[in-house]
């Protein structure tokens, strides 16, 4: 694996144990992202996207196949240590936002440096929450903030630990036109600022052509992997 | 670290309410325990005073002769303070009332006897008076026998006194002394003067003696013995007197400390279900930390700092809680208390208390926590693969910490291993019943609640008994392990009040007849029927001496110094009975009560109690001769048996059958109950004239002495158990309280999609009916066996069991649950979706 590539999936495959027998939602993915890229995984629902986004992101193990993160392979790492893969190299921004309810916008956003031990970083959270537009609402709690506040607030707290990739799970899935619009030019020129590599889950094409590639799922195999004409 | 303090820190800042109420179980649990350590302190110094009343001193030496002169030095020189009395028989005469006489025991103390309790006399001064001249205090049984009235002039041998006043009680009195005769006292001076001193072979003196605090008088007496030997002196310690007591005492501690154990396993459960709850709340927020890169120990030791500080302030706050309802109650209710407590905190209790209830709850908060170390990070993406179900190793090793320290605390409570076992095993046994319980009931709800035949209200409600994140489990466990605790002390509270009563209690004999001949025995039972206070019970007397002991003769055994069997019990003369049957005071032990025997029989079955078996080291089979007033009866022993020597009833060291001793002379016990002074002067004048030669011994005013130590247990019950109960109460109601965050989504769910708040209210009604009535009557069975275990293992006394009590309770927790259920779900049928989930989310 060269220096530049990470993300590197190969054969990866996910089967889940049901009642009526196992059940393979992921089967023998591979591929390779270069740092700095950024990728959209698109397909239908059901298609083993957010399985695929679980496994690349160290939330879960694979059944079979291999996973290297930023040059770790964490496919063979136990549950605390994928944690530790995550709170140095992962930010995360998920559909239903995910705010701590209890803890305040700014402390919220502190969360993933505070676990790592690290003090006097408030003023850096509070540059981010400006730059999201949210500079006003530091001492505001998760249920006094909109839903295009509250996907804010996570995309801030995703870059405080300045992550060298950034996964996304239908990031603007729960927000209106207008909002989801403000929300996408906001993750791309982050992701453009701090040069992190981005991988996008989502159903929305347009949204998915903003990457630079789009790899598309169904039944949980991937039936194409475009670059997408700049 | 510091993460973890600031995360547990700032994310209960939404939550408080419901850690208040996780912690609000732990207040009272403690509260309750500190409470009952520090009140029990207290009561139990009261009761040891009251029964210090009982000997009057630490101390008593009693002689049936004049004290040496170098032994008074000695008694003299001993720390503390010294009293002396001397008290002889003799014949008192009533010059105002024809001369009549009657033989008392004239008494006559030097120094502040007594040192503990009161001697009570009307009119209240009489004794300095009697200490300062001419003059006699008279029991008040005399005067009203006699109809002898205050200033009236009584002769005592060569003495002519006035009366000053009426003796009503004085500590110090054991049954056997005021058997014989009623006490008049004089002062030394005028016993002197009355010349019975002279005939000293009458004559018993006694040294009491006041210790200073932590002196042992177990160890004075053991250098007293040493120093005075060959006086034969007889020692008291309240330490006797108190085993006297008997078995009572010892009930009201164990009682006390079943109480203190019910009370912080009460508090347990309300943690242990709030906490539950709470965590499963928690669920969502500990993914997204795992998401950020918390590991699984900084997840789980965020909430249990959260759980530990919640066990922190809830141990300060109620012992605070605890002291305070123990200096404040009695203080409040001190006009309906039947006595004065001396209040002080029991800084020893109060730590105990705080110290137990810190690891009980923190113990019971890591079980709900546990759940935190499975919780996956892929629950933030993706709900339903969120949960780890494989068996956690950890949880085992929980539960044997909880079973270890349960067992623990229970033995340091209950002060002996077996009683402690007792209780952690019951609650091991009612904690497997209502799992199973609940295991089964949700198994039944699926499997054949009727899909179409009821109502949907009643199929929701039912349903909701199995359906994912039911709460059938948590409810049957928390609201039937609460109901079995506090039914478990209103039943025993019951069955304890019921033995108190039958040895304390009002319908006891308490006026004796002694020395009645046989021919006597019909008039006398005439005149006390005639009384309006019949003979309740009669008892032939054969007096006998043991003179062969398992075929040594006893001056053998007396003389060999191995034989270690007391003195005593080989020197005195037995006043032994026969009869047909066991009283009610009395059961066997072991063998078997054999009540008849043909005349002339070799070897006569007879039955020892068992105190004395022991004493003189004999066993069922082996054999002992007496001589009966000169005619040697051989017997081998039938059964034993235990008596109840507190219930002052005619009970003997050996009971005989009937066909044997009929024939000795003998005379006869028999007692009445009379219900006012009155009364027992009545009957005492009428067996005075008409049978001069019986004895009456009036034993009201010992019996007074025991009713009031009684009545002060019997409250000290009620107080205890009521309290506890209160307390289960709030852990029951917060167990619904927390149950309501389980279903609040889908309650307002419900609501958003058109249900009225009658549909919902009916939906909760079932669910909690069911529950509520499923846990109390679980509850109930498991307490009325664990009172029956109580009461045979640890109480010794017949099981009282009131169907009455027992349903009116467990009608009450189905109650509490279901108003506590229906109420708190108020809240959520009334305001508008949005802002009910805002608020709760």
């Amino acid at each position: 694996m060269s220096e530049q590539t990470m993300l590197k999936v190969e054969r990866l495959t996910k089967t889940y144990r049901t009642a009526g027998g196992p059940l393979t939602v992921l089967h023998e993915v591979s591929f390779v992202l270069p740092a700095g890229s950024s990728v959209a995984v698109v397909g239908p629902s059901g298609s083993g996207k957010t399985t695929l986004l679980g496994l690349c992101a160290g939330l879960d193990r694979p059944s079979s196949g291999s996973v290297t993160l930023a040059n770790e392979p964490i496919g063979a790492l136990d549950e605390d240590a994928r944690a530790l893969v995550r709170n140095r190299h992962v930010g995360f921004v998920f559909q239903n936002f995910q705010l701590i309810p209890t803890l305040t916008a700014l402390e919220n956003v502190l969360v993933p440096v505070e676990l790592r031990g690290e003090a006097g970083r408030e003023a850096e959270a509070r540059e981010l929450l400006a730059r999201v537009g949210l500079g006003e609402r530091c001492d505001h709690y998760p249920v006094q903030l909109s839903g295009g506040e509250q996907q804010r607030t996570a995309l801030a707290r995703a870059f405080i630990n300045r992550p060298k990739i950034l996964f996304c799970d239908e990031p603007t899935g729960n927000l209106d036109g207008d909002t989801a619009a403000a929300m996408v030019e906001l993750i791309f020129g982050l992701n453009r600022e701090r040069g992190t590599t981005l991988v996008l889950v989502t159903h929305d094409l347009e949204l998915a052509r903003r990457c630079q590639r789009i790899i598309r799922l169904k039944t949980g195999a991937v039936v194409s992997d475009q670059t997408v004409a700049a | 670290m510091n993460f973890i303090f600031k995360m547990a820190w700032r994310d209960s800042r939404a939550s408080r309410r419901r850690l208040a109420l996780v912690s609000l179980s732990v207040v009272l649990g403690i509260a309750a325990l500190v409470g009952i350590g520090s009140l029990g302190d207290n009561l139990r110094r009261t009761v040891e005073q009251q029964t210090k009343s009982l000997l009057g001193s630490d101390l008593t030496v009693t002689a049936r002769k004049a004290f040496p002169a170098a032994t008074l030095a000695y008694f003299r020189t001993v720390p503390g303070e010294f009293a002396r009395e001397i008290s002889l028989t003799s014949m008192v005469n009533f010059p105002t009332r024809g001369n009549q006489r009657r033989l008392v025991q004239v008494r006559a103390l030097e120094g502040n006897f007594p040192f503990y309790g009161e001697l009570v006399t009307e009119p209240a001064d009489t004794m300095a008076k009697v200490r300062s001249g001419n003059f006699a205090l008279l029991e008040e049984t005399i005067l009203v026998q006699f109809g002898v009235q205050v200033g009236d002039e009584v002769r005592i041998g060569q003495g002519t006194f006035t009366v000053a006043g009426s003796l009503k009680k004085i500590p110090g009195e054991s049954a056997a002394v005021a058997m014989f005769s009623p006490r008049v006292y004089l002062s030394m001076a005028s016993l002197e003067a009355t010349g019975l001193l002279k005939r000293q072979g009458f004559m018993t003196q006694r040294a009491h003696f006041k210790l200073p605090a932590g002196t042992d008088p177990a160890a004075l007496e053991k250098e007293m013995r040493e120093k005075i030997k060959g006086e034969r002196l007889q020692f008291a310690t309240v330490e006797e007197r108190k085993r006297d007591l008997g078995q009572n005492l010892k009930d009201v501690y164990s009682f006390l400390s079943l109480v203190g154990f019910i009370a912080l396993f009460l508090g347990a459960v309300g943690v242990a279900s709030a906490m539950h709850v709470y965590v499963r709340q928690k669920v969502a927020t500990v993914a997204v930390l795992r998401c950020l890169g918390a590991s699984a120990r900084t997840s789980f030791a965020i909430y249990l700092v959260q759980g530990f500080f919640i066990g922190v302030l809830g141990a300060v706050v109620g012992a605070a809680l605890g002291i305070g309802v123990q200096l404040l109650l009695p203080t409040v209710l001190k006009d309906f208390l039947p006595f004065q407590v001396e209040l002080f905190v029991s800084w020893a209790a109060v730590a105990k208390g705080t110290l137990a209830g810190l690891v009980i709850c923190v113990l019971f908060t890591l079980l709900p926590l546990l759940t935190v170390r499975r919780v996956s990070p892929l629950l933030a993406i993706r709900s339903a693969q969120g949960e780890n179900t494989a068996p956690d190793p950890l949880r085992r090793w929980l539960y044997a910490g909880i079973a270890v320290a349960v067992t623990g605390f229970a033995i340091l409570q209950a002060g002996r291993w077996q009683v402690g076992l007792g209780f952690a095993l019951m609650m091991g046994l009612g904690f497997g019943t209502l799992a199973g319980m609940a295991l089964l009931v949700t198994w039944a709800a699926k499997r054949f609640v009727p899909r179409r035949s009821l109502p949907y209200t009643w199929r929701q409600g039912l349903a909701n008994l199995h359906r994912p994140n039911n709460r059938t489990v948590l409810l049957l466990l928390s609201l039937g392990l609460g109901t079995f605790l506090m039914l478990t002390l209103v039943l025993t509270r019951s069955t304890l009040l019921a033995k108190i009563t039958g040895i304390g209690g009002g319908s006891r004999p308490n006026l004796m007849f002694f020395d009645i001949q046989d021919d006597q025995i019909t008039r006398l039972a005439a005149l006390a029927k005639a009384n309006g206070t019949p003979l309740v019970a009669q008892a032939p007397i054969v007096t006998m001496k043991l003179t062969m002991l398992k075929g040594r003769p006893a001056e053998e055994v007396l003389k060999d110094p191995k034989s270690g069997i007391p003195g005593w019990t080989l020197r005195r003369e037995y006043r032994s009975s026969y009869r047909g049957a066991l009283s009610d005071t009395e059961k066997v032990t072991a063998g078997k009560f054999i009540g008849r025997v043909a005349p002339g029989e070799a070897r006569v079955p007879v039955s020892v109690e068992e105190g004395l078996a022991k004493d003189l080291q004999i066993q069922l089979g082996d054999v002992l001769t007496f001589d009966v007033q000169g005619v040697p009866v051989t017997a081998y022993i039938a059964s034993l048996r235990q008596v109840e020597w507190q219930r002052m009833q005619p009970n003997f060291f050996f009971v005989f059958p009937d066909g044997v001793l009929e024939a000795a002379p003998k005379t006869f016990l028999a007692a009445v109950h009379v219900g006012s002074p009155a009364e027992s002067a009545r009957l005492q004048q009428a067996v005075g004239r008409e049978l001069p030669s019986i004895s009456a011994i009036d034993l009201a005013l010992i019996l007074q002495t025991f009713d009031s130590i009684f009545s002060k247990v019997a409250f000290v019950i009620t107080f205890m158990a009521a309290f506890t109960v209160v307390t289960g109460v709030i852990v029951l109601a917060g167990a619904v309280l927390t149950g309501r965050f389980q279903r609040i989504r889908e309650t307002v769910l419900l609501r958003t999609l058109g249900a009225t708040r009658r549909q919902l209210r009916q939906i909760q009604l079932v669910e909690y009916t069911v529950l509520g009535m499923l846990a109390a009557l679980t509850g109930g069975a498991l307490a009325v066996l664990g009172n029956a275990l109580l009461a045979r293992f640890l109480f010794k006394t017949p099981v009282v069991f009131s169907p009455l009590v027992l349903l009116g309770s467990v009608a009450a927790a189905v109650v509490v649950t279901v108003a506590t259920g229906l109420l708190t779900n108020r809240g959520v049928t009334d305001h508008p979706p949005l802002e009910v989930l805002r608020q709760e989310t």
